[in-house]
């Protein structure tokens, strides 16, 4: 069965009354069709207007669920989603970006999911919506392992909020890989920093993904770099810092690379935070 | 479900089911087969669409998905009446080899120029950033969207009036329906009623096999036609494409030997049989303990993969000359090294596809291939059947670069219209396209180089290894080229070279480009660079030190008097070669940037055109009807190298007429004649040949019969033809000549096969009538902290004798560098893990730097037209390059291709602790 419901209501009842399978962009479902095509329910989400697009309230920014990686230009946004933004631009290709939603990517849950470190460094949040109601997850808490997430058979994510009080300060986002374009992680990393008028980190957190089931804050370079200039931070961290990763030897790298490369990334992406901090007071 | 979209500017209304990919009803349903299918998920963009202004791959979205969009593919993008500016562009630039990704790389443009006038070459690059192309290396696209949009680059715009054509850079004589999209490859043609094939292969390395109940299979399954096993070839269950060592089944019997291997051929209706899951196939396996390593392969007591080849070993070459202890013993320096490579896959964007019809008694084949009499020979054994009852006509092919010698889907396709007497038709799957199909072979190589004092190479050994994998495919040609080439275009008084064909139960390693050369080469060129370093000798002097002259004998124990062009490339390379060491030496100076270090590399090559030591000759044929038309029978298929243009330069040429008088036929095993195999860097050398020998001998006729002067010029007016004396026009009358069996009032048909001798049991002896020579100089930047490399500058000298066409040189020579700077740097092909284009890197736009070219004539006349072969060479310097410059900017030695960031960053450490 297929279903492109145009409102809501009738895309929850519609999933309410079986098991469907969402599709919204369809740059994971269509890529991971088996032998024999589609053989099950979709319910494409694609018509659903309403939930395209980027809206702001009070007390924070609400990514759509429809809402694709090259719409991420269109509206203005604080420099705290820089790293979402340059996150967005190395998603896959720019077929990919202009098809693919943000909102998929957290839902498909890949460990190198290109979108899971912009946003956990802005700690945001889902909107899941059935016909029980609504509920919200942190992002932190929506993936729970490779390809694995809290989401229901009869829900869909409705929304991305982030909240403003986690929009100060600068980000960054750093991926590496084997080549230019359409890439899959090796490590990536993205950092929001607050720096006070000392050149001090005030506030800072970092994420790091492609290093472990799902990708990570990393608490403990958040604490060792508080207070201190980036040049300091960047003398601080260690491979300490990192041992709560547990990165996978696989094809584009092993295990003992990744420890060592996702250090070098953090730093990489607190001095482009700086370089961005700097553009702008110039 | 009905979907309503306006698609190139008209209403469309679709009822299908709204899960259907958009590719699929593009090409099925709509016969718009300018959108490609390369891969079915996102990787290669050759399926891109605009969808509402923006470019997206058509294989990810459901036809449910556009019901109210605008919708543009390639067929939009021109009219009937002319073809537009971006086309014209790409025409003129020559950005379309093959022309399978170029539709994708169009649309790609035109959504960017609708958003962005001016676009920078970086936005360019980003924009076609999700097109994967394997033949061009991306530089002539960039820069044909570059011109369009107002930023004029080099262009290749003939002004000369000369009346020759040859050296000219003429456009592809079929390059325009490889830019509007109309061009016919294997998957884009085949006849309303065919059938589908699959089928079924092996998920093991290594298994028996017993096939259920095909009665009660058919039962469950309505769709399927007929279910083929290998009993029912009705001829030679085995094929091959050295004929002494032909020995892989079409269909397995009862074991299978590599993951991939096929079974079995279902064939039926298109829509039912496209769906099937075939891990439903009745079939019991028995897994076999796997051979995969060429280790295990030659362990005591591992199993044979076939049982008449001892060790598992299919063949060996060898090569030696002079005394290599005595070398050794008189060398100073010595330099060493052990090297391994990986499978590389070839990555063509058309998957093998094609059709087969049955005519009566014969059977013919529509479809991609790089050997068309090869194939028809070889589907006449399996089929029972004389050559002469067996056509193959070639489609546009979508890159081979010598996976598709083999036969690989046509005896599928053969064996299931001559049973059924119905068009059957095939497409391959992306992933059964990587696992079935050859690769390049895995090696595993020792190498010693000794020198004196002065730097004069005094010794080389070389031991390889190479997995050729389950069956014997190139595995001989490869064990022959290799001890050949080892010694590079140096002068070896002491020399000694052997090489093995170690058979596992991997994917089949066959003909990729080089041969076995280029890895070959990556063991060569690094140690010579360590050589030269520990000799205290520049890198390039060392090389011209050492280099082939005129007259001096190779390794063989073979001379050329005229022709061995190496130290011209060197000394061309020399000025850029210092420059480029200046600049950045000065670089890693005074940096303050400590995470960057810039390195300068080079390497030389030497290949060998045409077939090792063995008879390989081409044959044209070219025709004068009474219209005056002149006909070409030009048999080189044309995988995108261009052999349809340049040799029909060279018969222009030799007939003393101009291009637009020559109208090309085929190629078609019915109507022309064999022009062998497109490899071993061949036609243009070859076939090109005699092209040149068919033209002068029509010539001569033409000129007898008109009873005209040596230096006439032949004209053609209307269906008139002319011959033009200093000043005096006279028209040929033709009408009283009588029409041959093939139509012509007069015909040439005349053969060219290069002199070569077979070599001796120490290797000795004339394996090729000529070499090509090549120089690469790279210029890249280590990030030393991450290990990851970015090539800012490659140039690359090529001696290729005399140039037919310039622009046609500089594609391959740019196409060539890609493919070295993917064998570098990221591709590895692993069986089960990397079976698709998203796993398995190959460059994209983002990772070529800018190319400059030297084109070198060296002329050799050992050919009619003294031209040489190109197609390998080019790839072959650009990974040792690459290799010697990661070592100029850090002291690092990687030997374990590809140089990803960890290898080239455990080797960046382990230099820092040697060093200290």
């Amino acid at each position: 069965m297929y279903a492109r419901p145009k409102n809501i209501e009738e895309a929850l009842s519609t999933l309410a009354s079986d098991n469907w399978k969402v599709l919204a962009g369809g740059t994971d479902l269509f890529p991971n069709l088996k032998e024999g095509g589609v053989n099950f329910n979709i319910l494409d989400i694609s018509a659903l207007a309403d939930l395209r697009g980027i809206k702001e309230t009070q007390a924070e920014w609400i990514i759509g669920a429809l809402t694709t990686w090259a719409d991420l230009e269109k509206t203005p946004l604080p420099r705290s989603f820089n790293a979402l933004l340059q996150a967005g631009k190395e998603v896959g290709s720019i077929q990919i970006q202009n098809r693919g939603t943000i909102a998929g990517n957290l839902c498909n849950a890949s460990p190198a999911a290109d979108g899971v470190p912009p946003l956990l460094i802005l700690e945001a949040k889902l909107d899941l919506v059935s016909t029980h109601g609504t509920r919200t997850i942190p992002l932190s808490k929506f993936i729970k392992g490779n390809r694995k997430t809290s989401r229901r058979m009869d829900e869909i994510v409705k929304c991305i909020r982030v909240p403003k009080k986690k929009c100060f300060g600068n980000s960054a986002f750093s991926k590496l890989g084997a080549r230019e374009y359409m890439v899959i992680s090796i490590v990536m990393t993205a950092a929001r920093l607050e720096i006070c008028q000392q050149n001090r980190i005030r506030e800072s957190a970092i994420a790091i993904g492609a290093c472990s089931e799902t990708a990570q804050r990393m608490p403990s370079v958040e604490a060792a770099i508080k207070g201190k200039s980036i040049e300091e931070a960047l003398g601080t961290i260690s491979s300490e810092h990192v041992a709560s990763l547990d990165p996978l030897s696989d094809i584009r790298a092993p295990r003992e690379y990744r420890f060592y490369a996702a250090q070098q990334l953090i730093k990489r992406t607190l001095i482009n935070c700086q370089k961005i901090e700097d553009n702008y007071a110039n | 479900m009905q979907t309503n979209f306006r698609l190139n500017g008209h209403q469309v209304k679709l009822h299908c089911d709204p899960t259907e990919r958009l590719t699929y009803a593009l090409r099925e349903r709509l016969n718009l087969t300018g959108t490609k299918v390369g891969c079915n998920a996102g990787d290669c963009g050759a399926c891109t669409v605009i969808i509402d202004g923006d470019a997206c791959c058509a294989c990810l979205v459901g036809v449910g998905q556009i019901d109210g969009s605008e919708i543009t593919t390639v067929e939009g993008l021109f009219d009937e009446s002319s073809i537009s500016g971006l086309q014209q562009e790409f025409l003129e630039n020559g950005a379309a080899q093959c022309g399978i990704c170029i539709p994708g790389m169009l649309v790609s443009a035109a959504a960017l120029i609708g958003k962005n006038k001016t676009p920078t070459r970086k936005e360019v690059e980003h924009a076609i950033g999700g097109v994967l192309c394997r033949c061009t290396g991306y530089s002539k696209i960039i820069s044909s969207i570059l011109n369009f949009t107002g930023k004029k680059t080099k262009t290749h715009k003939n002004s000369a009036v000369s009346s020759k054509v040859i050296g000219r850079s003429l456009q592809r004589i079929d390059g325009q329906d490889k830019v509007t999209g109309i061009d016919k490859f294997g998957a884009d043609d085949f006849p309303a009623d065919a059938l589908l094939a699959r089928v079924v292969r092996s998920p093991y390395n290594h298994a028996d096999f017993n096939i259920g109940d095909l009665v009660l299979y058919k039962k469950e399954n309505p769709g399927i036609v007929c279910v083929l096993t290998a009993r029912d070839i009705p001829g030679e269950n085995c094929f091959g494409v050295i004929p002494e060592f032909a020995d892989q089944p079409i269909l397995a019997e009862t074991r299978t030997r590599y993951p991939g291997e096929g079974i079995a051929v279902v064939v039926g209706h298109k829509k039912t049989i496209g769906k099937l899951d075939l891990n439903e196939f009745p079939v019991k396996w028995n897994i076999l303990e796997p051979v995969n390593t060429m280790e295990q392969a030659q362990a005591d007591g591992a199993s044979l993969l076939h049982q008449n080849r001892k060790n598992n070993i299919l063949t060996q070459g060898y090569v030696k000359r002079g005394n290599i202890e005595k070398g050794f013993k008189n060398s100073k320096y010595i330099a060493q090294g052990s090297f391994t490579t990986p499978f590389i896959e070839h990555a063509y964007i058309e998957p093998e596809a094609g059709y087969a019809i049955r005519k009566n008694n014969r059977i013919e084949i529509h479809g991609c291939t790089q050997a068309p009499y090869m194939n028809r020979d070889s589907i006449a054994r399996i089929m029972g059947l004389p050559a002469t009852s067996v056509r193959v006509i070639p489609t546009s092919c979508g890159g081979g670069f010598g996976s598709k010698l083999d036969l690989s889907y046509h005896p599928y396709i053969a064996l299931a219209a001559w049973t059924l007497d119905r068009p059957v038709g095939i497409l391959y799957s992306r992933q059964e396209s990587m696992q079935s199909t050859t690769k390049r072979h895995p090696s595993d190589i020792e190498i010693e180089i000794g020198c004196d004092p002065c730097g004069k190479i005094s010794a080389l050994k070389f031991e390889g290894n190479f997995n050729t994998g389950a069956y014997a495919s190139w595995g001989p040609t490869v064990a022959n080229r290799v001890p050949v080439h080892a010694s590079g275009p140096y002068k070896i008084p002491n020399y000694m070279a052997r090489s093995r064909a170690i058979h596992t139960t991997t994917p089949n390693s066959g003909a990729f480009r080089g041969f076995g050369v280029p890895q070959t080469a990556i063991a060569l060129e690094t140690t010579l660079s360590e050589l030269a370093s520990a000799a205290g000798i520049d890198e390039l002097d060392f090389r011209l030190l050492n280099c082939l002259r005129n007259g001096d004998p190779t390794v063989t124990g073979q001379s050329f008097e005229t022709g061995v062009g190496i130290k011209t490339c060197l000394e061309a390379i020399k000025p850029k070669w210092k420059k480029a060491i200046k600049s950045a030496s000065s670089f890693n100076k005074n940096t303050i940037n400590p995470v960057d270090r810039r390195g300068v590399g080079i390497a030389s090559c030497w290949y060998g055109c045409g077939n090792t030591s063995m008879s390989n000759p081409s044959t044209i044929r070219v025709g004068l009807t009474k219209n005056s038309q002149i006909v070409l029978h030009q048999g080189a298929t044309d995988i995108g190298q261009g052999s349809n243009t340049v040799i029909t330069q060279i018969l222009a040429d030799a007939i003393g007429a101009s291009v637009d008088c020559i109208e090309l036929v085929g190629a078609d095993t019915d109507i022309t004649p064999d022009a062998g195999k497109t490899s071993a860097s061949r036609q243009t050398f070859i076939t090109g040949g005699a092209a040149a020998l068919a033209g002068m001998e029509l010539r001569r006729q033409i000129l007898r019969y008109a009873n005209a002067g040596e230096d006439a010029q032949l004209i053609k007016k209307g269906t008139s033809l002319y011959i033009k004396n200093r000043s005096n026009l006279n028209k040929v009358d033709l009408s009283h000549l009588p029409a041959n069996q093939f139509g012509y009032v007069l015909m040439a048909e005349e053969t060219y096969d290069p002199p070569t001798t077979p070599l001796d049991e120490n290797g000795q002896g004339n394996p090729y009538a000529v070499y090509g020579y090549g120089v690469h100089l790279v210029e890249l930047t280590v990030d030393i902290e991450l290990g990851k490399i970015c090539i800012d500058h490659i140039t690359a000298a090529h001696d290729v004798g005399r140039a037919i066409n310039p622009n046609l040189i500089e594609g391959q020579i740019e196409g060539g560098i890609a493919q070295g700077i993917g064998l570098a740097l990221m591709e590895e092909y692993k069986p089960f893990q990397t079976e698709n284009l998203h796993d398995y890197l190959i460059p994209t736009s983002g990772d070529i730097p800018k190319i400059d070219t030297i084109i070198i004539e060296e002329p050799d006349w050992v050919s009619p037209h003294g031209a040489k072969g190109l197609g390998e060479h080019v790839l072959i310097p650009t990974a040792p390059a690459i290799l010697n410059a990661i070592r100029y900017a850090t002291g690092a030695t990687v030997r374990d291709l590809p140089a990803t960031p960890d290898k080239v960053f455990r080797a960046i450490q382990k230099a820092k602790n040697t060093n200290e």
